[in-house]
């Protein structure tokens, strides 16, 4: 990993974004949280995938995107969604099965989307989004369009088939895409080092020709800075770039999972690494946040989550027949 | 002009082009100058008028169609097309799970305007290159699926395929394409047809009466539509007249057009190039035997490959591909019977 001087990054990122960053890492940490807690406690439908430690992935690289430009998430979306900028309210009634919800209920928790704010509802197959946003970029670059294409997945995906013929596509057609690779070391229960020889799926860039990187993703300035540099090189045709961002999950894979597959070692460091802790301990260093902002921001935070539980709660179901809805553009289902 | 089915399509391609800048095609071998416009020639020469909208691709089929669909999701309207239809179960997830269901798990905010071409059909390739696919995406809501058997419906349904906002599949039959030159198939028969130089669609949805008839209904598609009519004139000197109806869409199929034509015969006898068990076959019947079984003077009968892939050697292959001659057999037989 180059270093990068982080002084100079905050004094790039601006303080009042850099503070922001902060906060939307809160939100989805808060949000995460929460819903766990909902769905254990049996008041939720459906099945939940979190992202709880790796908010630095996601609002380090959303941070750097504009309104113009997509991303595709997977089936682990809420923190993906939340750092796009799709509000809380619409995903937690989404969570909910609510008409409300940004799918209408159609979708439910691992297909969370909005493209009107830029991110495709998810994708829950595995690789299954990293053909589709090669496809996104390249409409762009059809279109001489300067906006460029996310697509995030696991370190599992990237054994996937359509990793290849996405990366070499999109290599091989100089598309303005950037395939974000959340290393977080496990695939489900599969540590990755049961499954790939190599050290760093970054290198994998190297055999189609093209441009990768590899960034401490716990460190949200870090993931900014590294982002951005591809993003800019993506944005004036320079082509497409594979971010390793090497994070952790710090929670279990769904569900009810305890993650008993991870040493207690390993859970143990990753947590001193925690994004949030790490974000805050260098704002308040610099001097760019003190304690009773920091509460502040929690005691938002937790106002802000639990509205949008209510909303959740509250919204109205769709009706039953709602299911024969939204198929097809011109045409009725056919019975 | 009459034109054979690829001249056809070739033509209603270049015309959407010209027609709409969305408009693209993604494929292997589909633009490579001094190339074969495609295994069939459907697209030989667009990459003149059309260079950057006609996209040569690497052997990834996951690629072409996951491409298509996330360019369809920006606004676009491709056309991508597997070189063999067998093809098509290397990137099922793109088009099952992505390609058809996207809209739907949007809540119906997304729309998904893709094309997809597949050539079908038993050719003396080997089983790997011969699956007739259709039944394959019959249970996959959010696909339209349509077969055209002639030059004058591949062009429309072409047409009419582009300008569809939904996911369209379109099943072309590689005995039926009438390509020229080097890229010629041994056994092809002919599929031309007029095509008006104006611009006009065939409906999607819509199925077409080839023959009138009044003893018996064959509903068959592709090869097997051509193979029916041939039978059915072999059947007219034993005095037994057929009435023969091409779906052309098989999803929405237009079961209206075969109720009223077994309300008229009783009978029932459907023709497909893929096994019978969850084909088109059993789907028609069983519509058809739920709608209006006091109609039906015999059991459906259903004409079909046997239970295996497809085999190589001619002997072989003419006893798998139902053949007019065993069509007529079967049919005679029905109606003595019954």
């Amino acid at each position: 990993m180059r270093g990068m001087d982080k002084g100079k990054v905050i004094a790039d990122i601006g303080a009042q974004k850099a503070v922001e960053m902060y906060r939307r890492m809160v939100e989805i940490r808060e949000f995460e949280e929460r819903v766990r807690y909902l769905f254990l406690e049996g008041k939720m439908p459906g099945t939940i995938h979190q992202y709880i430690g790796m908010e630095a992935c996601a609002v380090g690289v959303c941070s750097v995107l504009t309104e113009s430009d997509v991303i595709a998430s997977t089936h682990r979306p809420n923190g993906h969604a939340i750092a796009r900028g799709i509000p809380m309210k619409e995903i937690m009634a989404e969570l909910y099965g609510k008409r409300t919800g940004c799918c209408g209920g159609k979708g439910g928790a691992m297909h969370i989307g909005d493209l009107s704010r830029g991110m495709i509802p998810a994708i829950a197959i595995v690789g299954g989004n990293l053909p589709i946003i090669m496809g996104v970029a390249l409409a762009f670059k059809l279109r001489g369009e300067k906006r460029v294409a996310v697509s995030f997945f696991g370190d599992g995906a990237s054994n996937e088939g359509a990793f290849h013929e996405a990366l070499n596509m999109a290599s091989v057609y100089e598309v303005p895409a950037i395939f974000v690779c959340e290393n977080n070391q496990y695939g489900a229960s599969t540590s990755i080092k049961r499954v790939l020889r190599i050290e760093n799926i970054a290198d994998r860039a190297a055999a189609y020709g093209m441009r990768g990187d590899i960034v401490d993703g716990m460190d949200v300035f870090t993931v900014y800075a590294h982002t951005k540099e591809a993003v800019d090189i993506a944005r004036n045709g320079g082509g497409p770039t594979l971010l390793e961002l090497k994070t952790f999950r710090l929670c279990g894979h769904s569900r009810r999972d305890p993650n008993n597959y991870m040493t207690e070692e390993e859970k143990k460091e990753w947590k001193k690494l925690d994004p949030i802790l790490l974000s805050e301990k260098v704002l308040l260093e610099k001097g760019l946040l003190d304690e009773v902002e920091i509460e502040r921001i929690h005691k938002e935070t937790e106002s802000l989550v639990s509205e949008a539980i209510e909303y959740g709660q509250k919204s109205p179901e769709p009706l039953p027949e709602d299911t024969l809805k939204g198929l097809y553009v011109n045409m009725e289902v056919p019975q | 002009m009459k034109m054979g089915i690829a001249e056809a399509l070739r033509k209603a391609i270049h015309d959407e082009m010209a027609r709409d800048e969305r408009v693209f095609c993604i494929g292997e071998d589909i633009g490579i100058p001094g190339g074969y416009g495609g295994a069939f020639t459907v697209t030989l020469g667009l990459e003149k008028d059309f260079r950057e909208r006609v996209i040569d691709t690497p052997i990834s089929e996951i690629g072409i169609f996951g491409a298509a669909c996330g360019a369809a999701l920006m606004g676009m309207r491709p056309i991508a097309d597997v070189q063999y239809g067998d093809f098509l179960l290397c990137c099922m997830d793109q088009v099952v799970n992505q390609i058809a269901k996207l809209r739907y798990m949007s809540g119906g905010k997304l729309t998904m305007p893709v094309v997809m071409r597949a050539p079908v059909g038993v050719t003396g390739r080997g089983a790997q290159h011969a699956q007739c696919l259709e039944p394959f995406f019959l249970p996959c809501p959010g696909i339209k699926i349509v077969a055209p058997a002639t030059a004058y419906d591949a062009c429309g349904l072409l047409r009419a395929a582009v300008r569809d906002d939904d996911p369209v599949l379109i099943f072309e039959h590689k005995l039926l394409y009438g390509s020229k030159g080097p890229r010629a198939e041994s056994g092809t028969l002919d599929a031309s047809s007029d095509i008006p130089d104006e611009d006009y669609i065939v409906p999607i949805g819509k199925g077409i009466l080839r023959r009138e008839g009044s003893d018996v209904t064959l509903v068959a598609g592709l090869l097997m539509m051509h193979f029916s009519l041939m039978a059915a004139r072999m059947l007219e000197e034993e005095g037994i007249s057929c009435e023969v109806i091409d779906p052309r869409t098989l999803w929405p199929l237009d079961l209206g057009l075969i109720l009223d034509s077994v309300m008229k015969t009783g009978r029932l006898v459907t023709v497909e190039e893929s096994p019978k068990q969850g084909g088109i076959g059993a789907e028609i019947a069983c519509r058809v035997a739920e709608r209006i079984p006091d109609y039906l003077l015999a059991p459906v009968t259903r004409i079909a490959a046997p239970n295996t892939p497809a085999p190589f050697a001619p002997v072989m292959e003419k006893y798998y591909v139902p053949q007019p001659e065993r069509i007529r057999d079967v049919v005679k037989t029905l109606v003595e019977e019954s």
